[in-house]
């Protein structure tokens, strides 16, 4: 089973994070994601920059409204993410555990959804067109 | 004792039983003492953390216990000789210690579990038991015999090991290559009963499957300048990419040929080649897992059947026959050549450089020359042959499948 941990923070854990000694920081995710590598269980993971650099995209109203960041009313920022395969929750719930983040910081652990989720619809025309796109694209 | 505990035990041992059976090892020399000694300090844990609840390290606490364990027993004991005393010693002046797990250690553990004096069977059956943490139930259960055969299985291979006086230790330089591919060869082996299962009803046990990657990605990790290692990982990434398409609708196996090919796991495909990439950066050559995942790319990357780079495939099987010598490979080559030259041809090879006995009790052999001779027309000796595969087949799904395809001709 493949379990996403979605990493969130929120704005004092993240305003905090820019005081912290930077290659401390690097070093611990270093350790936990070499970790997860020796035990056979990391898939992939990216980090996101800062909020800063991004937009938002608003669909409050008819035409959709684009902003800057930062993102004035998110109160918790989703800031990376990991992909892993183990066993069940209870595994995938025991690594997030196992990550050096502190005080302001959420994991979110959600099971990835695969083809078995979508068994009922099988013939869809979207669903059918999908596995096709996923080929092309070179994705899971 | 609530169930949420227990699922949090198991988790918590699957992640660190490798961790605490090597540093058990490590101060007691011995992995099947080691083993034990860890599964009391798990009992004690599934009795006291309901209570208490999981301890903020769950690993440390474990090998503390096993530890503390280790000592009573010695000193309950009243055998006094020279190993146990030496035993105690470092027993009592290290127990005090941080729990600081080497690396090297699970390298050890994997080593140790692959050693020769134990049979293939005990080397697959102490692997996923000490190295990945799986309940005896759980592989008695995946290799489909009963509990207390499993039981003795292990039992038996830890009294061997003991015996034997096997030392905790990563291999000497020389003696590496070797004990590193029947490492290798212990992974692919309960890859392959996950992969093609040999009996029960089902084609796939993506369990096993799962688990060997698992414990593949672990030892290239662990030993990560082994191109043999990464390639492996690349060889089941991409075989297992394509178990979504390898069972019909009514699991039966489909055939490579008959492949929904989008249905492939591209992610693991991606997966597979990069590991492949990074095995061929050695420049070493490839062994017979590089060749095998090099073949399982060309299928990876062709569109369909026809697309097929059948040439390099038949290159590739003559290298890896020349390297293993084994018959199945050479049937595999044959079946490339039927693709890249004509079916004549490939059933040539199999009817002249086949030595038959060798292939004898599989139904490998008569299934292949069933299908040339049906590409060929001759189907009357074709169905002959494909009703001879059928009855020696011992998985019953790949018998349907060769009756089935009987009635077609």
């Amino acid at each position: 089973m493949k379990y996403m941990l979605i990493m969130r923070a929120n704005a004092a854990a993240v305003e905090a994070a820019k005081n912290m000694p930077i290659e401390e920081m690097i070093n611990a995710m270093g350790a936990y994601n070499e970790s997860m590598m020796k035990a056979g269980v990391l898939l992939s993971g990216e980090g996101l920059s800062d909020a800063e650099e991004g937009a938002v995209v608003d669909f409050a109203a008819e035409e959709p409204i684009v902003t800057d960041g930062p993102y004035g009313e998110i109160h918790e920022l989703f800031n990376g993410f990991w992909i892993i395969q183990v066993a069940n929750k209870e595994e995938a719930v025991e690594w997030a555990k196992r990550a050096p983040l502190g005080a302001g910081s959420k994991l979110e652990v959600r099971r990835v959804t695969d083809e078995s989720d979508f068994e009922d619809f099988s013939g869809n025309e979207y669903l059918e067109k999908e596995k096709g796109w996923r080929k092309d694209l070179g994705t899971e | 004792m609530t169930d949420d505990v227990r699922r949090t035990v198991e988790a918590v041992w699957r992640i660190e039983g490798a961790r605490v059976v090597a540093t058990v090892a490590r101060m007691v020399g011995d992995v099947g003492l080691a083993e034990d000694l860890a599964q009391d300090a798990l009992a004690d844990a599934l009795a006291q953390w309901p209570e208490s609840g999981v301890p903020r390290n769950a690993g440390a606490w474990l090998t503390a216990v096993a530890k503390r364990r280790a000592i009573d027993a010695w000193r309950r004991s009243e055998r006094l000789d020279e190993r146990y005393r030496t035993m105690a010693h470092d027993l009592g002046t290290a127990a005090e210690q941080e729990w600081e797990p080497i690396e090297d250690d699970v390298l050890k553990l994997v080593f140790a579990a692959c050693h020769p004096v134990l049979s293939r069977e005990a080397q697959v059956a102490l692997t996923l038991r000490v190295v990945s943490g799986l309940t005896t139930e759980e592989i008695a259960r995946m290799f489909l015999v009963p509990v207390p055969t499993m039981q003795q299985r292990i039992v038996r291979a830890k009294k061997t090991l003991s015996a034997a006086r096997v030392p905790f230790a990563v291999p000497e330089p020389h003696e590496w290559g070797k004990r590193l591919s029947a490492v290798l060869a212990v992974v692919y082996l309960v890859f392959t009963e996950g992969y093609a299962a040999t009996s029960g009803d089902r084609v796939i046990r993506a369990d096993l499957a799962g688990e060997a990657l698992r414990l593949g990605r672990m030892v290239a990790a662990l030993a990560p300048r082994e191109p043999e290692a990464h390639a492996l990982v690349a060889l089941m990434e991409i075989q297992a990419s394509r178990f979504a398409a390898r069972v019909g609708p009514d699991g039966s196996p489909v055939l490579l040929a008959d492949q929904d090919r989008s249905r492939w796991d591209r992610g693991q495909i991606t997966r597979g080649l990069a590991a492949l990439a990074r095995a061929d950066a050695f420049a070493r050559g490839r062994g017979p897992y590089g060749l095998q995942a090099a073949i399982a790319a060309c299928h990876a990357r062709a569109a369909d059947v026809a697309d097929t780079d059948w040439e390099q495939i038949v290159t590739l099987y003559t290298a890896l026959e020349q390297l293993t010598k084994n018959p199945v490979v050479t049937l595999n080559r044959a079946v490339a050549v039927s693709m890249a030259a004509d079916p004549a041809t490939a059933l040539r090879i199999l009817d002249e450089e086949l030595d038959a006995k060798r292939l004898a009790g599989s139904h490998l052999l008569p299934s292949a020359r069933g299908e040339l001779l049906a590409r060929l027309g001759r189907t009357d000796e074709a169905r002959e042959e494909l009703r001879r595969a059928a009855d020696l087949a011992g998985n019953e799904r790949q018998r349907a499948v060769l009756l089935e395809r009987i009635a077609t001709l």
